[in-house]
């Protein structure tokens, strides 16, 4: 009997591609490690209540301890469907962005060249970008797979944006300290409109001591929110070709203005 | 020495045994064949072309093996939150009934097996701790004027009564790396060994110990008849084996709320607590495959015990087997 219903399963999942009302023991079905069930490899099917429960469950742990990096990228998933389809659409209307959905590019250490990226000229959005990994102690590996989504372009719409993030801290030149963080997801929230960064945006501040709030209040914060609404969409940017080119001209390209205030790198004892 | 060699001899019977149709009268057979739909078993010539459960997915045996290792590998460090929180602090009342059931007295040497984080070994601990306090203030009431007979024997026999053991053994490394460290914290060594060992293949002699205890463990082992053989090998005749595992929920309307509970609630708890949906997947599949109270009493006196029977906890959400060597 326990076979029949696992044959069924998986005939359903084939059929719908959301599923509203589910026997209990067909709600979660776990993807093996050679073939899986879901959309994508990593996918995850959740019902809606649990999305809802994942949502305020990540929410307070994020907020509780805010490096775990895995919590906020499944409150994004969570609560980000209407605005990854919003984004998706984005990017379809835009010929690089097309382009970007169409050859799906991953920015992983197994497909950037590192060293040759650190040998470019200095100014460089690639060598920038190095430097930025190194100064910060982190690599572009550490993002976690997107497990919740469920649609599987949205689901790279998803990856492909956190993926990027690193570059958006390039970009304004942000450190991954709190501050830094903090006035990359303002900027992240006037663009993408995700609740997980206007979530992150509201609430990351009550971390800051005086002093960096005060930072972000006066300059940062105005500097990066307008900066969100009038730059070019960051997801459209094809970066993977342009990593020759300067840091200055890209942002000239984007409509971003240097950052206001020089922020020196975290010290951080883990990443 | 001849315990392994015995350990070789059962081991080639039983694979023999498997490559024979199970047509064979006789108890032992039925614990093999007779579990009906819950698992599905292609009988062929090499072991690991045989599948088994693993949750609700269908796998070889070697491969589940693997596959559970992997998931306790991954939830140990957050094991004994995550079962607060998943059970809501009841798993330390299940925990608890487990030792009044057992009500073991100073001497007895427990065999912890899948005790991981240590949980049942450190109540076993305190428990005779306390009866041995208990029989010690007993005996200073009423022998408040001792005759010089009475002060000579309890010279001589101080060195004589037995120290109580407990042995965890585990096959997971991780799971007794943090029961060590949680032993170390709370300050308990003496007379607490901890062993990586397989259920269904235990480095122990025959005849070692008073008591068997496997809590939330069993479901999680391949060949569970071979677990019950072991604990029938390792156990003194007279020895009490006793099991805690997750149940049949009889009534429909407990059994509904349990349901949506372990699956809409359980695995969210483990994505976000200890950053893994699919351990905690498993871990609610896992309980839906495990046979029913009656099915398991079954395959406990199909091992060789006696006086088997079973108590519901929780309204069968947890069920507590007990059973003797004699």
């Amino acid at each position: 009997m326990w076979l029949r219903i696992q044959r069924l399963n998986q005939q359903r999942f084939v059929l719908t591609a959301k599923v509203c009302v589910h026997q209990l023991h067909t709600s979660s079905t776990e993807p093996a490690s050679s073939s899986y069930n879901g959309l994508y490899p990593g996918h995850i099917h959740t019902t809606p209540i649990q999305k809802a429960l994942l949502a305020v469950g990540s929410g307070v742990a994020a907020l509780r301890d805010p490096y775990r990096h895995d919590m906020v990228a499944v409150l994004g998933e969570a609560t980000g469907h209407f605005a990854l389809i919003n984004l998706r659409d984005r990017m379809k209307n835009d010929p690089e962005g097309y382009t970007i959905l169409t050859e799906r590019p991953r920015i992983r250490l197994s497909t950037i060249d590192v060293a040759k990226m650190a040998s470019l000229p200095e100014g460089s959005f690639g060598r920038e970008y190095v430097r930025f990994l190194e100064d910060n102690h982190v690599t572009p590996d550490s993002r976690a797979d997107v497990k919740f989504v469920d649609d599987e372009e949205l689901a790279y719409v998803m990856l492909r944006y956190r993926e990027v993030h690193d570059l958006m801290h390039t970009l304004l030149g942000m450190p991954t300290n709190m501050l830094g963080e903090v006035a990359v997801k303002w900027f992240e929230a006037a663009q993408t409109g995700l609740p997980m960064c206007a979530f992150g945006a509201a609430l990351g501040p009550l971390r800051l001591n005086a002093s960096r709030l005060q930072t972000l209040v006066t300059s940062l914060g105005p500097w990066a929110l307008r900066n969100g609404l009038r730059a070019r969409f960051v997801l459209n940017i094809f970066y993977e070709r342009r990593w020759e080119q300067s840091l200055e001209d890209l942002r000239q390209e984007l409509n971003i203005e240097p950052p206001p205030v020089i922020l020196s790198a975290a010290k951080k004892m883990s990443t | 020495m001849a315990a392994s060699m015995r350990l070789l001899v059962r081991r080639a019977v039983r694979l023999s045994h498997r490559n024979i149709t199970l047509t064979a009268a006789g108890a032992a057979a039925r614990s093999g064949c007779c579990r009906g739909p819950s698992v599905c078993r292609c009988f062929s010539d090499e072991a690991e072309d045989r599948s088994t459960h693993f949750g609700f997915e269908t796998v070889s045996e070697t491969e589940k093996a693997k596959r559970v290792y992997k998931v306790f590998e991954n939830v140990a460090q957050k094991y004994d939150i995550m079962n607060d929180a998943m059970s809501l602090g009841i798993h330390r009342v299940w925990k608890d009934a487990l030792l009044h059931v057992m009500h073991p007295q100073p001497g007895a040497q427990l065999l912890d097996v899948a005790g991981g984080t240590g949980d049942i070994a450190f109540r076993f601990l305190e428990y005779i701790r306390s009866q041995e306090e208990r029989q010690k203030r007993r005996a200073a009431r009423s022998s408040q004027t001792p005759s010089w007979q009475d002060i000579s024997n309890n010279y001589s026999t101080e060195d004589e009564s037995r120290e109580s053991r407990a042995v965890v053994c585990d096959i997971n490394k991780e799971m007794l790396k943090v029961g060590k460290q949680k032993a170390d914290s709370l300050g308990v060594s003496a007379g607490l060994s901890w062993v990586v060992g397989d259920a269904e293949e235990l480095p122990f002699d025959d005849d070692q110990f008073d008591i068997y205890t496997i809590a939330f463990g069993i479901r999680n082992v391949t060949h569970i008849d071979q677990a019950l053989q072991e604990a029938l090998r390792v156990l003194k005749p007279g020895g009490r084996f006793m099991c805690l595992e997750f149940s049949k929920v009889n009534n429909p309307i407990l059994s509904s709320i349990y349901d949506a509970y372990s699956f809409q609630m359980i695995p969210v708890i483990g994505e976000v607590i200890a950053g893994d949906w699919k351990s905690y997947q498993y871990l609610v599949e896992s309980i839906r495959k495990f046979p029913n109270q009656e099915e398991f009493k079954g395959m406990i006196e199909d091992a060789g015990f006696y006086c088997v029977k079973y108590y519901n906890l929780t309204g069968g959400v947890v069920a507590l087997h007990s059973g003797f060597k004699l």
